[in-house]
């Protein structure tokens, strides 16, 4: 029987599961966002990279097949997205059901009719919207949480009421969406999958009706139109074999912030710090020193060749220059995350901000939009401030050694990306070879499914 | 169960020391016995006592009242009194404890300062503590010593004699006059004698260490060990009995192959050997050892426990060359070394000791400490290739420990340990 691991890294931001086999490849990956109940992000982290491996080994089974059938390789994505899909709409159906509850214990009379009807009428309008969004836009693979999504859509609904409308409509948001998030929702693979395919069945078969197509319409998709039920009857027996599939996960190790309340065993629970690095090490063996920015969490660690830490430093007082800063600073300009860093890649120059505290920084700000300072000169002098922090913290851990690394959900960011690279550069010499890694936010969890495989086959020896 | 019951009897005569001393002090009125404020690192205590006088140290009394959980309401008197947050806790601990009636650690009221005596300047700090001290207790003397760096890592003639002249012209003087008696070298020369074999015995159990597993923690317990001497012990038969019996009992342990005895019994399996640099966290001490013995961790040798004076380079107090001794003790306390002695020091230490690992508490106020400790870190990583950690908390705020971050960090420390030990075997 084939054998896996499983890495689950419990952050204070993301939740983030791994999964590899004998080879310390990863085969699945999994990522949620944390939330008060850590057991349910780790489940949801933990199931979507069993997902995710299965439709891994279904790709690898078919090898040069995939190469030779290009459609088979936009089928097995497809069906991945409508998996998305489906996760997320019965989280979205409960969410409204939620919604309506909520709705119900809350107000009386009119007002409770009144926002029980625009309830629905917002989910009738989101409904084909997102649906469309997964199965033909980019949305699930564009790394937004249930939560982010559900916002972003329901506030641009709320924003359009009248203001007494505005309060209640929030206020049954938030007490609903944080008990839905919380609860854990079973997912069958065989099922999904079943249901899946039905879906696409519809999506292609409308394609394949149109004459004529738009010239956005690409040529993977022109194929599958008009070989749908080919390529589908071509691939079911595999399918149905890794839907059947046992998936024998072997052993565990958790790490993170939150590991102690990882309802593992304590020799499964590592810390962060070992599992950033050995997996940092793994991706990349050269590397000698790993710079991990994570939620609230700057780790600048040093490796000897194995892997190993020799010594680390964190911060320690506060936690502004990690993600979180981030967050907030999105939060006070009511942008997303994923938009913060390429607007701060638009700047013609890096304001000057002090990252010693996050809340005083958004207080500066505050100040220099009012003096009228352009919104990318403030966002890319953040992003340097929280880099600047990274350096002094790499600086007392020993400074870069040979080839370095960056790790972390923050090392997503593209303009964070450009101030380590500039600053490393400008500390350490043009000489040293700087790795990020599409991964970069899985490294920990990596490091903890390597250990748990090493752990395993040293009990078994 | 002897090994218990004598392993009492050392502990019981400290107690009985220490509150014979508070005893002491809360009836000088009735004695006539004058007081001498003064500070632990490079201290008098010899000729202290040679005057018939009475030491209190400040900062022992603030690390006791870190420890029982009453110096975050000083430090908040002496911050209301005008002293920033960024001010060394010991002395705004203190400052708060004077304000607030002066009650020492045994609830008898420690008497007001006849001098204040600064033998060690290396810690700017001292001096402004005492400047407020002076504030506090108006026409108190004050005599104060300039004690030269060890910039070139050694103690010369010439500064031996800058400090044999301050304490002849200015020290003694001032002891006479406050205490009414005059120097006496005799007396003085009996002291110095108590006190060296005190020190060679003091030497000796801080390198019962090198057992393995360690019969005692050099760093938890250390502090504990080297209470009488810090307290002003030195130099007393006492002192001496008291190390005798200690000496004793720890020998007894190594004979029986015993390990460090922890506030929740005795550690069963030493699993990591660390050498510490850096005072330990008071405010919540034994939170922050069970940090260490929960997870098999022994330190086998702290700088924190040479603070009152440096023993393993060889150093004795000599009764045949008294100001000359006095002023070399002044000068070769541990933070008046240089750095490059400090890492000779703690790196034969680490080798000697065997230990598998070098941790760093940095305090956040303390300066004389703290200046050097990351050079000091990552020079030992070079030399001997050992694991190392760097952690910071503060000696007497409760404010500035914060548990989970410091758990956090030492767990990640000893796995990294730990992992080290399995790919090397």
């Amino acid at each position: 029987m084939k054998r896996f691991y499983l890495g689950v890294d419990l952050g204070s931001t993301t939740s983030k599961a791994i999964i590899i086999n004998e080879k310390d490849e990863i085969v699945g990956r999994g990522i949620t966002n944390t939330r008060a109940n850590y057991r349910v992000a780790v489940e949801i982290a933990k199931l979507e990279a069993i997902f995710n491996a299965r439709f891994y080994l279904l790709k690898k089974q078919l090898g040069e097949e995939i190469e030779k059938h290009p459609e088979f390789g936009k089928y097995i994505d497809d069906i991945e997205m409508a998996f998305q899909y489906l996760q997320f709409k019965k989280r979205s159906d409960i969410f409204h059901s939620a919604l309506l509850e909520t709705a119900n214990q809350t107000y009386k009379d009119e007002l409770k009719n009144n926002i029980i009807q625009i309830i629905e009428n917002i989910f009738t309008k989101i409904n084909p919207l997102l649906k469309t969004e997964f199965l033909e836009g980019s949305l699930a693979s564009s790394n937004q949480f249930f939560r982010d999504i559900m916002s972003e859509k329901y506030n641009e609904e709320v924003e359009k009421l009248d203001k007494e409308l505005f309060e209640p409509m929030m206020l049954v948001y938030d007490k609903s969406i944080t008990p839905v998030e919380n609860e854990m929702v079973d997912f069958d693979f065989k099922d999904l999958l079943d249901r899946s395919v039905a879906l696409l069945k519809k999506k292609y078969s409308n394609y394949a009706n149109k004459e004529e197509v738009s010239g956005s319409f690409n040529a993977e998709i022109n194929i599958l139109g008009g070989n749908y039920e080919k390529v589908s009857d071509s691939l079911k027996k595999h399918i149905d074999f890794i839907a059947e599939f046992e998936f024998h996960i072997a052993n565990m190790v958790g790490t993170g912030y939150g590991r102690a309340l990882l309802p593992f065993p304590e020799d499964s629970i590592k810390s962060e710090i070992l599992c950033h690095a050995f997996g940092a090490h793994a991706v990349f063996p050269d590397t000698r020193t790993v710079l991990d920015i994570g939620g609230q969490d700057t780790k600048a660690i040093q490796v000897d060749k194995y892997g190993l830490v020799t010594s680390f430093n964190m911060n320690d007082r506060c936690a502004a220059g990690c993600g979180r800063y981030l967050g907030y600073i999105a939060d006070e300009f009511s942008i997303s995350l994923n938009e913060l860093g390429p607007e701060a890649l638009e700047a013609e120059k890096e304001v000057v901000i002090c990252s010693t505290c996050t809340v005083f920084a958004g207080a500066e700000v505050r100040e220099l939009l009012n003096v009228g300072e352009k919104r990318s000169n403030i966002l890319a002098g953040l992003h340097k401030s929280i880099v600047m922090r990274a350096m002094s913290l790499i600086a007392r851990s020993g400074g870069v050694k040979n080839e370095f690394t960056f790790t972390g959900g923050v090392a997503r960011n593209q303009a964070v990306l450009k101030y380590v690279s500039q600053m490393v550069t400008d500390s350490y010499g043009s000489d040293i070879k700087i790795n990020i890694h599409t991964d970069s936010i899985f490294m920990g969890a990596l490091g903890g499914a390597m250990f748990a495989r090493r752990a395993s086959l040293k009990n078994n020896n | 169960m002897s090994d218990t019951v004598k392993k009492e009897k050392s502990m019981i005569l400290q107690k009985e020391m220490i509150g014979g001393l508070f005893k002491e002090l809360g009836n000088t009125k009735e004695s006539g016995k004058k007081v001498v404020y003064t500070f632990v690192p490079g201290n008098l205590s010899e000729l202290i006592r040679s005057f018939d006088m009475l030491p209190v140290y400040p900062e022992i009394n603030a690390l006791q009242s870190g420890m029982r959980k009453m110096s975050g309401d000083y430090i908040k008197e002496a911050e209301k009194w005008g002293h920033s947050e960024d001010v060394c806790t010991y002395v705004k601990c203190d400052i708060g404890m004077m304000l607030k009636g002066n009650i020492g650690p045994t609830g008898e009221k420690i008497p007001d300062p006849d001098l204040l005596l600064l033998s060690y300047t290396g810690c700017f700090t001292f001096l402004k503590w005492f400047e407020n001290l002076e504030h506090l207790y108006p026409g108190v003397p004050v005599a104060l010593i300039h004690t030269p760096y060890q910039e070139n890592g050694e103690i010369t003639a010439e500064m031996t004699d800058y400090m044999v002249k301050q304490l002849k012209n200015d020290v003694i003087p001032k002891m006479e006059k406050v205490s009414g008696q005059k120097f006496d070298p005799d007396k003085l020369k009996t002291i110095l004698q108590h006190s060296a074999d005190t020190e060679d015995l003091i030497a000796k159990i801080f390198d019962t260490t090198k057992n393995v597993p360690s019969p005692i923690d050099a760093y938890f317990a250390g502090v504990y060990y080297i209470g009488p001497i810090n307290i002003g012990f030195r130099g007393t038969p006492e002192a001496t009995e008291y190390y005798k019996e200690l000496y004793k009992e720890i020998l007894e342990r190594v004979r029986l192959g015993l390990g460090p005895v922890t506030p929740e019994g005795e550690m069963e399996e030493e699993k990591y050997r660390l050498v510490v640099e850096g005072p330990p966290n008071w405010t919540s001490f034994r939170e922050f050892w069970k940090l260490f013995y929960d997870m098999g961790a022994v330190i086998v040798s702290s700088s924190y426990t040479r603070v009152g004076g440096v023993y393993k380079n060889g150093f004795r107090h000599d009764p045949d060359r008294l100001l000359e001794s006095l002023s070399e003790y002044c000068m070769g306390c541990y933070t008046n070394l240089n750095l490059n002695q400090r890492v000779d020091l703690l790196g034969e230490e680490i080798q000697e000791y065997k230990a598998d690992g070098f941790l760093v508490n940095s305090i956040k106020s303390c300066n004389s400490f703290s200046a050097g400790q990351l050079l000091i870190m990552r020079t030992l990583e070079d030399k001997l290739e050992i694991p190392v950690g760097f952690i910071e908390s503060d000696l007497v705020d409760p404010r500035y420990f914060s548990y989970s971050n410091i758990k956090n960090r030492l767990e990640s420390f000893f796995q990294m340990l730990e992992q080290r030990k399995i790919m090397v075997d």
